[in-house]
């Protein structure tokens, strides 16, 4: 089974980068943009034996290594993959 | 009296901490390797240097915080051994639980590489006593993740336990609450950005008030 898991600072926590491009882009004229935040994405390969074991486990790798819960916050997502 | 300097992947202070407890501070300075699994036991004081452990995958001092010798550093340190992390060393302390708190990027985006002004929040600590508080303390600096964030209540009951031990007088990388050093509850563990063993021989010897201060503290013990 294929998952992604995304990762970014929480809200409460200021993103640089993000907030450097945000700016980077309205100086390219795109002035619709209001905010921009960066995060990261783990692309996970694993075998399962059903979306919710899968589920189960990547929960728990978030807690154990993947995300800080001090200063990030995490979404799992089943079934894809950030590459193609 | 014995104390140990433990090398990750990517340290690169260890040689300094360890010239500095063993040439300035004078103790027996052993190196210990992140994946040997010694007892801790006749240490006095172990050290988790600065560098870039794992090349700073995933989040600075996550993959450290991992490595085999952990167990035995959070065995010594609920047996009330102290653990002193410098850098990166506090990153990993922070990863591993032993510390509250987590380091984040600069808010500037910047490495910043200088000697900044501290100030001794309290000398209520093994790590502070032989400071005064309200003093200043210049150490250097040299860091890109160096953001210390903490949730304001839990800040709040940490300087009332007096466990926020140093702060920035010029906050260089948008640390929460100008947070420079934090000890645990138990104060046997500190951790702290600026580099002390770097200011205890020729060019300051400002980091010497922190080796004398647990100095009496090992000593005693």
């Amino acid at each position: 089974m294929r998952a992604k898991v995304e990762i970014f600072y929480k809200d409460s926590v200021f993103d640089p980068q993000g907030s450097t491009i945000c700016q980077s882009l309205k100086r390219l004229g795109f002035h619709t943009v209001k905010e921009v935040r960066m995060g990261k994405v783990i692309d996970v390969e694993l075998e399962s034996s059903s979306p919710r074991a899968a589920q189960q486990e990547l929960e728990n790798m978030c807690k154990k290594l993947l995300a800080n819960p001090v200063i990030e916050s995490y979404k799992i997502i089943l079934g894809e993959t950030a590459t193609t | 009296m014995k104390v140990g300097v433990i090398t990750y992947p990517g340290s690169n202070c260890d040689d300094d901490a360890v010239y500095t407890l063993q040439e300035t501070c004078g103790w027996q300075t052993d190196r210990l390797w992140h994946k040997d699994t010694p007892s801790l036991s006749e240490y006095k004081l172990l050290v988790l240097p600065g560098g870039f452990s794992y090349g700073d995958y995933l989040r600075c001092g996550a993959m450290a915080a991992l490595s085999p010798i952990m167990e035995n550093v959070k065995a010594f340190a609920d047996a009330g051994g102290y653990v002193l992390g410098i850098c990166n060393g506090f990153q990993v302390l922070c990863e591993a639980g032993l510390l509250p708190g987590a380091l984040a990027k600069n808010d500037s985006l910047r490495f910043v590489c200088k000697d900044v002004d501290l100030k001794v929040e309290t000398n209520d600590s093994p790590w502070t006593n032989f400071l005064k508080a309200g003093d200043t303390l210049s150490l250097p600096i040299a860091h890109g993740d160096g953001r210390y964030i903490i949730e304001e209540s839990d800040f709040a009951q940490m300087r009332g336990r007096h466990q926020i031990l140093l702060t920035y007088q010029n906050n260089p990388n948008g640390s929460a609450f100008d947070v420079a050093g934090v000890c645990n509850e138990k104060k046997n563990v500190f951790g702290l950005m600026p580099h002390p063993e770097r200011a205890s021989d020729l060019r300051s010897r400002n980091g010497m008030g922190v080796w004398r201060s647990i100095q009496s503290v090992l000593e005693k013990a």
